[in-house]
């Protein structure tokens, strides 16, 4: 089942063309990673998600039914450019924000209480904002963010002010809230990060999407037909080339491409015959290469256009 | 609780327990009341010591003017007045010497005073008084005509002016020009400082909401426009409790001064004592300078209506601050830093200026056409009006012109919605008049 659905979206700024005829479909309790360059309207796209700004045309249905700005109490978003008020005390700034996502006095308190255990900082309660670091105050955001226990979760590169521990700490929120059931959308430049986390992602660039999909499936299509293969024995093959070879500790690296349409298993095969396989694996691109060559190549599109 | 509920109390108490806040809300009264207070009481301690006159009368015409009473003491010596310059002569109790040289009603410089310390004021007047009635006296019998005296005595008036209003009905309310346009003043600036000041506080805390980025977690949860509405309502709530703070503090201040200087401004004990003192029998009653000057403030402000400019002050002040408020905020959205803001918020302080220097030439011509017309214009009408009001203005102008005002801040209100609601989330473009237009027309 899907719980948010985008159809055709299209929103103009002043004559540019911000978001073209976007439509993705993200189904419940997963990470759905949404990825592009800079300025390619991915802002814009979560803005309109969140009722901040109205698309031209186009709709968005949550849980199949058309977006109210009422649903903004079952969406928790947290821009990337997040703030707080310095000179307002953390408590009580986070019981603000938890009212006016519509919480009661009572559910916030209570809320608060456990996620400010959970994280171990009771202690900052009653510190003025200004006196937090970065880091601490992107945690009271995560917080202030997740705390009314909405459907649907936007996170805007979550992870920008962490250190290694507190990001690893956020990812397993972030995995524990889907396994919970909530749906999250994941906008980030870390393509490491998606990989780990997304099951389904969408590439906006120049207001249009560019490529969407499964990862998994994303990442086998772009296949490269490359593969690491660790032996006793240098291996060789007519149906393959071979990229690079080295010996290291007395293994056999050996990294070549498929030029035969071959199944991995009959190629496996014939190479077991020739020596003892260590391993043998796939090499798929990273989301990384992929991202640098769809972008690159819808730019040399429009370019040509 | 509403959301634009929840943000008009942040707006609010967050302000109000501010430190800057509560020590001008306290400190304003007592400096308003000092200001007042300080100057009446030092005028009003009596120099009780007993002054010690040495006269030196050189022609012995005097010795029946120079009369000795409680305060002031003359003694007649016939001694050169070199001895009293040396210090083993000096008496400690000697205050001055007084020097008549000759004939006062021929040469009337031929009297002088010697002191160590600066004669006060008052002793010299006294003196000179003293001497000045009696040469008179003496000018007049050299007259030779009976009852003369009594015949200059009568001849002497002192006029005391009124203005007196006819109201609709034709009855007669004493009132004081002069007065009234005290007040007017006092609450045109009052409203011109509220505007400046809580103006500017509304474009601040836009901008800071802004730079800070807290605005992009909020209007996920609020529409732009109500986290607008939330801190110009909170802000101008911010202000009321200040006015009205500072009117009772100065209320309750000044009863605790008057009390304690013995009760001598208490209104009350004042107004009676002015119904007792009907015009004739003034004279029997000393009065002094300071309690008539008093009385006649009081009786002046029983011809001035209180509750209608109290009532018309909070509608002038609101309905300015909400029109000016949220053109302030708009401009706070536009904008991504301080330097920006003072280019920005020019067009809007320009005419804030401009009403408050209209105001001082109405004040002048209350009917004239600049003041009719500023006082319709919603920009200046806040400041004009509250100054031309004591001087009668007809009831269909201030209609009109606060129905202006009410459509005006509407209009604003709207329009600096829309240019919120783009600029709060608009970073690092440079925004020019024509951009805000654009923003304007958005969708």
């Amino acid at each position: 089942m899907n719980l948010l659905e985008v159809n055709n979206v299209v929103k103009q700024y002043s004559g540019q063309l911000a978001l073209d005829g976007v439509s993705l479909t993200v189904p419940k309790g997963t990470v759905y990673g949404l990825l592009g360059p800079n300025g390619a309207g991915k802002t814009t796209l979560i803005r309109i998600i969140n009722c901040i700004t109205a698309p031209d045309s186009g709709e968005i249905l949550l849980s199949g039914k058309k977006l109210s700005p009422k649903d903004v109490r079952n969406i928790g978003y947290l821009p990337e450019e997040r703030g707080l008020y310095k000179k307002m005390k953390v408590g009580e700034q986070a019981m603000y924000l938890a009212q006016l996502k519509g919480m009661t006095k009572h559910d916030a308190t209570k809320a608060l209480k456990y996620w400010f255990e959970k994280f171990e900082i009771q202690s900052w309660w009653n510190k003025k904002v200004e006196e937090l670091s970065k880091g601490m105050a992107q945690k009271v955001q995560f917080i202030t963010t997740i705390l009314h226990d909405p459907d649907l979760l936007i996170f805007d590169e979550p992870f920008s002010g962490f250190d290694p521990v507190n990001a690893d700490m956020l990812k397993k929120e972030i995995l524990a809230l889907r396994d919970k059931g909530t749906t999250i959308i994941f906008s980030t430049h870390n393509m490491e990060s998606v990989e780990e986390l997304c099951e389904n992602i969408s590439l906006v660039n120049k207001a249009h999407i560019v490529l969407q999909g499964n990862v998994a499936e994303i990442r086998a299509s772009h296949s490269t037909r490359t593969l690491l293969v660790r032996s006793a024995a240098p291996v060789t093959s007519d149906s393959c080339e071979i990229i690079s070879q080295n010996k290291v500790n007395g293994v056999f690296e050996t990294s070549l491409r498929k030029i035969k349409e071959m199944s991995n298993n009959d190629f496996l095969t014939e190479l077991m015959k020739q020596t003892e396989i260590h391993s043998f694996e796939e090499l798929l691109p990273t989301m990384n290469d992929i991202f640098i060559s769809t972008v690159k190549n819808t730019e040399n599109i429009n370019s040509r256009l | 609780m509403t959301k634009i509920g929840i943000i008009i109390r942040r707006e609010y108490s967050s302000r109000v327990m501010k430190k800057s806040f509560l020590l001008l809300t306290f400190l304003t009264p007592l400096l308003f009341v000092a200001m007042i207070m300080i100057p009446l009481w030092l005028s009003s301690i009596e120099d009780d010591t007993i002054k010690n006159i040495i006269v030196i009368d050189k022609t012995g015409i005097y010795h029946d003017a120079l009369k000795s009473n409680e305060t002031c003491t003359f003694l007649f010596s016939d001694a050169p007045l070199d001895n009293y310059k040396r210090t083993e002569n000096k008496k400690s109790d000697m205050t001055a010497v007084l020097y008549i040289t000759a004939d006062l009603s021929k040469q009337p410089d031929a009297v002088k005073i010697y002191s160590e310390k600066q004669v006060n004021v008052e002793l010299k007047s006294y003196i000179s008084g003293l001497l000045e009635d009696y040469i008179q006296k003496q000018n007049l019998n050299a007259y030779n005509i009976p009852n003369l005296k009594e015949v200059v005595e009568k001849s002497k008036t002192k006029l005391d002016v009124k203005t007196i209003k006819w109201d609709a009905e034709g009855k007669e309310k004493e009132a004081s020009a002069e007065l009234a346009l005290i007040i007017g003043m006092i609450s045109a600036f009052l409203i011109y400082i509220f505007i400046m000041s809580y103006g500017s506080q509304v474009m601040s805390g836009v901008l800071q909401e802004k730079t800070s980025r807290i605005v992009e977690v909020i209007i996920s949860s609020v529409k732009p426009f109500e986290l607008m509405m939330g801190k110009i309502i909170g802000i101008a709530l911010v202000g009321l409790t200040q006015f009205f703070l500072w009117i009772a503090l100065t209320l309750i201040i000044s009863a605790g001064v008057s009390s304690f200087m013995g009760g001598s401004f208490n209104p009350e004990a004042l107004q009676t004592a002015q119904q007792i003192n009907m015009p004739g029998m003034q004279t029997n009653v000393p009065q002094t300078e300071t309690q008539a000057m008093i009385t006649d403030i009081y009786t002046s402000l029983n011809g001035f209506d209180f509750f209608k400019t109290l009532v018309l002050f909070i509608i002038y002040f609101l309905g300015g601050y909400l029109l000016y408020a949220s053109l302030f905020a708009a401009i706070g959205s536009a904008v991504d830093n301080e330097t920006d803001t003072q280019q920005f918020s020019m067009p809007l302080t320009i005419p804030i200026l401009f009403a408050i220097y209209a105001a001082i030439y109405s004040a002048q011509n209350p009917d004239g056409p600049l003041a009719f017309w500023c006082s319709l214009i919603p920009f200046t009408s806040p400041i004009v009006m509250m100054v031309r009001l004591p001087f009668d203005v007809p009831a269909w102008e201030i209609a009109l012109s606060v129905f202006i005002l009410i459509l005006s801040f509407i209009g604003t209100t709207w329009m600096a919605g829309k240019i919120y609601r783009t600029g709060i989330l608009m970073y690092g473009k440079k925004v020019s008049w024509k951009e805000l237009w654009k923003w304007l027309t958005y969708k």
